[in-house]
Formats: C-alpha cells, sequence, structure tokens
C-alpha cells in the first residue's frame, strides 16, 4: 500500500536520476567518471523568492571537455529581478527560447545522468536546482559534488580555509583564461578548465580517487 | 540546441589552416565535436611509437615541443603553437607516432576526432591538398611520389582578391570579329580584311574559330611569294586558335601571349574551340586597355632618348610587378617579366653611353649582369652587380681600350644607378678595372680562382659564375665559360671547396611565435631569407651543374630542371626544390614590395600562420639537397 502510493507521487524522470545514481558502477575508476561541469545564472541570491534563468553544464571525462556533451538551456520567468540583468544580461523577455522551470529541469535532470557535479560554489547551484526540484515535489539531488574551491584548498595547503576564493581569483591562479564571464556555459566550462588543471595538480602529490576529492568538500559531504 | 563553447571554438578555428578553408557546418561540427584537454608542462601528450589516438591536436594556449628520439637522445623537431596541428598523419596513414609530443609549457590543446576529418576530406579537395602539404615536410619519404606539384598547391588561399590593378580586370575583347570560311581563298580573305579596317580575320567552321590569319601572315607568307594569294586560307592560317571564356582577365591574356608566342587570342562561348565563337582579343587591345603592359613597356624602353625615360619605365615595372604579385601569377613568369625589362634598360642604357663616347667601341665586348641579375631572380631593385670583358688585343693597344671601355662602364653604371639600380657598395662593378678585363685576363682570373680557392675566391666564383651577357658578342662568353669548365676539369676539388660554402648556412627547422627554430635550440628573433633560404639552393643548384659541366643555365630554377634530367634518381628531391625556390622568391618579392625594402629581413613578428607555414614547408628540401651535397662531395670531412 505504502510502495503504491510512493510510486505514484515520485515522476519517472526523479526515480530514474536516483537510480542512476545509486546504481552507478562508474565511480570507482578515476578515467570512467563523467563529471559535469555547472553554472547557473539566477534572479537574485535569496533561495526562496529568485529563480533559475539559465544552465550551463558541460561534462568532462577522462581529462577531456567533451564539447559535445554539454548543455544550455534558459527558463521562463515569473520571478524578475531587474538588478541582476545588469550581470547576466538575460532578459524577462529576451530572444533565447526558453521552457518552463518544469521542462528545464527535468531536461537538466536526464542530461545530468550519473554525472558528478563540479562547480564554483556548488552549494549556491545545487541549492538553486533543489528549490525548483522542491515545487515539483521532489529532491534534492543525489549527485555527488564536489567545488573547484575547496580543490583548490587542498591542493594549495596554505592556511586559507576562511578564505572563500572566487571565481576570478582562481582563473587568476590557475592561468584560466575568461572567455564569456557570466553566461551559464561560459562560466560552466572556465570551471572545467579549473576542474582539469586542479586534477593535474591533485595528481602530483595524491592518488586520485573520486572520494578523496569529495572528501575535500568539508562544507557539503554527499 | 545553442552551444557556445562550440561557437567559441569555431571562432579560433577558422583562423588557422585548414579550418579556414571549411565550409561554416563542416567546421561547426569539427568544433562541436572537440574535446578541450589540458597537459602539464613537461608532461606527454603522446610518445614515439606509441599507436595513434582517436583524435589529433590543435595548441589552443601555450606550446608543445615534437620529439624524435635518436640514439637516447631527444632532438627537438618542432615547436607548436596557438593554432598549429600535431599528430595527425599517424591517424590517416594508420601508423605509430613517429615523434612524441611534450608540453614546453602548459597547454591547452582541442583532441578533434579524426574520423570528421577523414569525412570532410572526401569532400574538400582544398584541405587534402593542404594535409599533404604539411605532412611532406614531417614524413620519412617526403617526396614519395604523387605529392610532387601539390607540395605548395594551397596557395591558392593566400589569393588577394581586392586589387585595384587593370591585370585582373576582365579583358575588354572585340565583339563579333570578321571572319570567313575556310572555302575562302586567300585573296578574298584580304579584301575583307582591308574593307572593314581590321589587322585580323578568324577563320570559322559552324561559327566555331578554326584558325587566324593577321597582317604577319600576308607580310610574311604572301608578299614574299611563298604562297599564291589564290590558295585556301587554310594554307597560310594559324591553327589551331588559342581560346578562351569571356572572363579571362587582362593578366591571363598577357600571359597566354607571351607563353605561347602569339598576338590574338579567340573568345568562345564555353571557352573551348568547339563552341561558338564570340569574340577576339588582341595585344593591341590589351595596350590600348593600360599602360602597364610589359611588351609595351619593352617598346618604350627602346624608344627612349634619355635616362630620365628609362627611370619612368623601370618605375612603372614596379606597378606592374605589384600587380602581378598579388594576383599570384606564376613567379616565373613575372621574373621573365620583369627580367626582360631590367635587360633592355640596361641595353638602352649601354646604347646610350656608347653614343656619348667619340667614337664606336675598338673591339667587340660583352657586358655581363652578375649574381642574381645574371640569373635572372631579381625582381625588386636591388644593386647593380655587372662586369665587362673585351677581347684581347695586342699588348700596345690595351691600355687605351681598357680606357675606352672603364669609361663607358662608368658612363652606364651612372645611368643604372639613376634608374634606380643602386652601385655595388662591393664595387662589384664593369666600372672598376678588375672587373673589366680582356678575355684573357678573365680566364686567368678564372683559373686563379678555381686553384686556390681561399674564401674569398670562392665567394667571387658564387657571384661570377652566375653571369648573364646582357649585351655584345656571344663568342666572348663561351671562351669564358669554357675556361671555367676546363680548370675545373683540371682541379676537381674545387667543386668540394664551393660545396663547402654551399653548407655555410643551413636552413632552420621551423618557427615558433617570433623565433626561428634552429637546429641546435638556438632562437633569433628576424629571418634572413636571402641567405638562409634562398642562398643555399641557388648554390646548391650552381655547384651541381658546374660538376655535370652544364653551360648556359644560370637561373637556379632552370639549373634545377636540368638536374632532374641528368639525375633522375634525384628528380623528386629536385622538384621539390624548385617548388621551394618558387614560393622563397615570391614570398621575398611580396615582403620587399610591402616594406618598400629588398625584402631580404623578415620580421617574425609580421608573418601570419599560413606564411610561416609556408615557408617553413620550403626548409625541408634545402636541408635535404644539403645533405646530399654533403655526402657527394665528403664536406663532413673537410668541415
Amino acid at each position: 500500500m505504502i510502495r503504491f502510493f510512493k510510486k505514484k507521487q515520485v515522476p519517472k524522470f526523479w526515480q530514474e536520476h536516483l537510480d542512476k545514481v545509486q546504481n552507478s558502477q562508474k565511480y570507482a575508476n578515476f578515467e570512467n567518471i563523467r563529471f559535469v561541469a555547472i553554472d547557473t545564472e539566477t534572479t537574485g541570491f535569496d533561495y526562496e523568492n529568485d529563480r533559475i534563468l539559465c544552465i550551463g553544464a558541460v561534462a568532462i571525462k577522462n581529462n577531456k571537455i567533451l564539447v559535445s556533451d554539454s548543455f544550455e538551456i534558459y527558463l521562463k520567468q515569473e520571478v524578475f529581478n531587474k538588478e541582476t540583468v545588469k550581470i547576466h544580461g538575460i532578459r524577462k523577455n529576451g530572444n533565447e527560447a526558453k521552457l518552463s522551470e518544469e521542462e528545464a529541469i527535468i531536461k537538466f535532470i536526464e542530461y545530468l545522468d550519473d554525472a558528478v557535479i563540479v562547480a564554483h560554489h556548488t552549494a549556491f547551484d545545487v541549492n538553486m536546482i533543489n528549490q525548483a526540484l522542491k515545487r515539483l515535489k521532489v529532491g534534492p539531488l543525489e549527485s555527488k559534488q564536489l567545488d573547484t574551491n575547496y580543490i583548490h584548498k587542498k591542493i594549495a595547503k596554505t592556511d586559507t580555509y576562511k578564505k572563500i576564493f572566487s571565481l576570478d581569483e582562481l582563473c587568476e591562479i590557475y592561468n584560466v583564461q575568461m572567455h564569456d564571464r557570466h553566461t551559464a556555459l561560459g562560466d560552466a566550462l572556465i570551471t572545467a578548465y579549473l576542474f582539469l588543471k586542479q586534477t593535474s595538480k591533485y595528481k602530483k602529490s595524491n592518488v586520485l580517487n573520486l572520494f578523496d576529492l569529495i572528501n575535500t568538500n568539508y562544507h557539503l559531504i554527499k | 540546441m545553442k552551444n557556445t563553447i562550440a561557437e567559441r571554438i569555431y571562432d579560433f578555428l577558422k583562423n588557422f589552416p585548414p579550418f579556414d578553408v571549411l565550409d561554416k557546418d563542416q567546421l561547426f561540427k569539427i568544433a562541436s565535436n572537440v574535446k578541450v584537454t589540458y597537459v602539464e608542462k613537461d608532461n606527454f601528450v603522446f610518445k614515439q611509437e606509441e599507436s595513434p589516438h582517436e583524435h589529433f591536436y590543435v595548441v589552443k594556449d601555450g606550446a608543445i615541443g615534437l620529439y624524435r628520439g635518436m640514439d637516447n637522445e631527444q632532438i627537438l623537431v618542432d615547436i607548436c603553437d596557438e593554432g598549429d596541428i600535431f599528430g595527425l598523419r599517424p591517424l590517416i596513414q594508420n601508423d605509430l607516432y613517429l615523434m612524441s609530443a611534450k608540453a614546453n609549457e602548459e597547454s591547452v590543446l582541442y583532441a578533434v576526432s579524426v574520423e570528421i576529418l577523414k569525412e570532410i576530406i572526401e569532400t574538400n579537395d582544398k584541405v587534402k591538398k593542404f594535409l599533404i602539404a604539411s605532412f611532406s615536410s614531417n614524413i620519412k619519404t617526403p617526396y614519395a611520389k604523387g605529392t610532387n606539384g601539390q607540395l605548395f598547391a594551397n596557395i591558392e588561399i593566400l589569393q588577394t582578391s581586392n586589387t585595384s590593378f587593370t591585370e585582373i580586370q576582365s579583358a575588354e575583347f572585340t565583339k563579333n570579329p570578321v571572319t570567313t570560311l575556310k572555302t575562302s581563298t586567300i585573296k578574298e580573305a584580304a579584301q575583307i580584311m582591308s574593307s572593314k579596317r581590321v589587322g585580323s580575320i578568324l577563320i570559322v567552321e559552324k561559327n566555331n574559330p578554326i584558325g587566324i590569319i593577321t597582317d604577319k601572315d600576308l607580310r610574311s607568307k604572301i608578299a614574299t611569294g611563298m604562297v599564291s594569294i589564290d590558295e585556301s586560307v587554310t594554307k597560310i592560317m594559324s591553327s589551331p586558335v588559342k581560346t578562351y571564356k569571356q572572363k579571362i582577365t587582362v593578366a591571363e591574356a598577357q600571359i597566354s601571349m607571351i607563353k605561347n608566342k602569339i598576338t590574338h587570342l579567340c573568345i568562345t562561348k564555353d571557352g573551348t574551340p568547339n563552341s561558338k565563337l564570340i569574340g577576339v582579343l588582341s595585344e593591341h587591345d590589351i595596350v590600348v586597355m593600360h599602360g602597364n603592359n610589359p611588351s609595351l613597356l619593352i617598346k618604350k624602353v627602346n624608344r627612349a632618348k634619355d635616362v630620365n625615360a628609362l627611370k619612368y619605365i623601370r618605375e612603372k615595372t614596379s606597378n606592374l610587378l605589384l600587380g602581378y604579385i598579388e594576383q599570384n601569377i606564376p613567379i616565373i613568369f613575372i621574373s621573365k617579366i620583369i627580367s626582360e625589362i631590367n635587360e633592355a634598360i640596361t641595353i638602352k642604357a649601354i646604347e646610350l653611353s656608347i653614343e656619348e663616347m667619340d667614337k664606336q667601341p675598338p673591339v667587340k665586348f660583352g657586358w655581363l649582369a652578375l649574381g642574381s641579375q645574371g640569373r635572372k631572380e631579381q625582381l625588386l631593385m636591388t644593386d647593380q652587380d655587372n662586369a665587362l670583358v673585351f677581347e684581347d688585343v695586342a699588348p700596345e693597344k690595351y691600355q687605351p681600350t681598357k680606357q675606352y671601355f672603364l669609361q663607358l662602364a662608368k658612363k652606364v653604371t651612372e645611368k643604372l644607378n639613376i634608374v634606380g639600380f643602386e652601385y655595388c657598395p662591393a664595387n662589384m662593378m664593369a666600372s672598376n678595372p678588375n672587373w673589366c678585363l680582356s678575355l684573357s685576363e678573365w680566364k686567368n682570373q678564372f683559373s686563379h680562382w678555381i686553384k686556390s680557392p681561399s674564401e674569398d675566391a670562392i665567394m667571387m666564383c658564387t657571384i661570377f659564375f652566375d653571369y648573364n651577357l646582357v649585351f655584345g658578342d656571344k663568342k666572348l662568353v663561351y671562351g669564358m665559360s669554357d675556361s671555367i669548365y676546363e680548370s675545373i676539369k683540371s682541379f676537381e676539388i674545387f667543386l668540394n671547396f664551393l660545396g663547402r660554402n654551399a653548407l655555410r648556412n643551413p636552413p632552420p627547422i621551423g618557427f615558433f611565435r617570433q623565433f626561428l627554430v634552429e637546429n641546435d635550440g638556438a632562437h633569433k628573433d628576424h629571418f634572413d631569407i636571402k641567405s638562409r633560404a634562398m642562398m643555399p639552393l641557388v648554390d646548391a643548384a650552381r655547384l651541381l651543374t658546374l660538376s655535370h659541366q652544364i653551360k648556359d643555365k644560370n637561373n637556379t630554377i632552370s639549373r634545377f630542371k636540368k638536374l632532374t634530367k641528368i639525375e633522375p634518381q634525384n628528380k623528386d628531391l629536385y622538384l621539390s626544390c624548385i617548388d621551394s625556390f618558387r614560393i622563397l622568391l615570391q614570398f621575398r618579392t611580396q615582403q620587399g614590395l610591402k616594406n618598400n625594402d629588398t625584402g631580404r629581413y623578415v620580421d617574425l613578428n609580421n608573418l601570419s600562420k599560413f606564411e610561416k607555414l609556408k615557408l617553413k614547408g620550403c626548409f625541408k628540401p634545402i636541408k635535404d639537397v644539403q645533405e646530399l651535397l654533403n655526402i657527394r662531395y665528403n664536406l663532413a670531412q673537410m668541415m
């Protein structure tokens, strides 16, 4: 009776998400893991009231960014904050083809598959997505998560645990060129570059292993 | 779905060959399938003898060194920087990597799927040619059959289309030309020509042109009584005719006329002789069209009354040269035309000078152009290098004779200087008593150089052996050539010295940003195209032709052409030397015109990726021909 009730409540896309993440066989071998660098542009920083405008993502596998495996989607807006338009340039009725929040989130979850999420200030992006999932009566995301900020702290080994690095600062440190800053896919790509450089530096003094990397996220251990 | 990343990659790749010649869709497909990868400094992308990856690589940022391992040593073969491709050949030829690729600094690479490229190669000929060209500089046997001639086929990419010169305008031809049938007699044809007041008549069959009769034919074949005027027109017509499409440019028309030694071209509907005749284009039409016409310039030279007229004509010639280079007219034709004009100017300068002298030359003499002028490879205005030979005279007459010719030479060199050929700083001119000699003096001089080949003597030989008679008596020059070969025969080791000289300047292996990549890893920031790339080829060609006792071949390209026949086993190498030399000559001329100098020193900062690639392609044949000299003359022992 309870099972029947549960099955009816959980939409297909969400059940698949849970299954994929829980049953994935890939996490043990680093070269087989599909990482997805993500970035969201939002109307603001209030989890309750602000909304996602755009999600950009690009996959990384075996030390390569796969351009063909990328994701870029714009969302229709009910909430609109003209202050942030200055940053991300997405207007309420801009020219980009837009989907409803539900369609967009479902597409994103499907794209995500069993990938490990990589982002800069991952907690923010994941929270925004979780809020959207909540409105669909599901969530939160089950995906494993990494944050370029925390990976950096592990590599740098300096006494910087209190400092939060901005994406710009990390680009400076790792010599990553900043193109298309403040577009979701542009920032996702920059994050992907950072991740490539970080993992190759990390490799020098550590064995590259997903679970050790995840342990760098002491703020968002999953 | 929109893909900002793919768009960025597209924007990057489209600047570099071969991606620059791809269709938008093709390139976008490649860009959307790129895998981006990062290599830390000193890490390998791949190693020699490894099986090929599924991708080849384009350097996005950083620098990748290509190394070949030999006897436990890693030899740097090339450095790839932004936009360079590497690791492609093994994928296409199903071979192992011949080199290791190591990051010389941290690098970001675009990995491109070879499968997509293979599809494109099938349909895009330009890409195919580019790849053949880029492989040939790296593969084991670069002169394998089938790649020749295509080595630099991608040069057409360079072609600039926006130029204001008349040469690339469509030539305006005479429409509805006067025609007659092949059943007509010569008399009938001549009557039509005179009643219509034209200098030529086309013979047609079913509206297709089959032959042409010009005034000249009537003069040379009828007026002389060779053929009767009652004979058929087919007896004297020139046939077949050269036919072209309507859109023929002035330059194409000129080249065709010069090449085929004809004065009229037929314009037909589809450009073949088997279609309807719609017009005729004569040399005269072209002369009318613009004044920068080579044959017109030569005529003007011949009519010139003073040196200022010559100066004006030489300036016009520079315009002509600029137009030709911009349109990518084959450099062989260009150098032929420019040399013709330069020679005509020199001849006129000599004639004007003789008129100024009190009396005619006392004995026969010859005026010789030396060095690049002698080889007819001088397109830009550089210094004059010349010499004079006069007939042997009785001892008591020697001084007055020599004084006469020195005085004459002084006048000639003055005139050439006014025209724009500056005095030779080393005074290698006929006005120098050392280079204004009687035939026996020249013979002694050559014999002395050959038998005591000091460094100076060898240098003199490289200049004086490339002489070309511009004016005067041929027999004197034959006498000089014979004496050179006789002396060499009795002192063959001279060739080894000449060979050593030819190897003075090994070519660099490539470029890296504003640096030359040298064999020894040293870097320089400017490139002396003359001494590092052109002279090695010139020297090699001279040495090889001297060793085979070939006379009358004083031009580098024709020397190599002759060598392909004498040494068929090295044909491929010599052909690639010809290709390289053409590219270099054209390149230097372009540089010189652009910077208004001799084009000798190339500023690497101003070279486009494509230009660097093109130059780099020239280095390999130079290296190989030097290797051949090295082995043939055992030069390693001498050095």
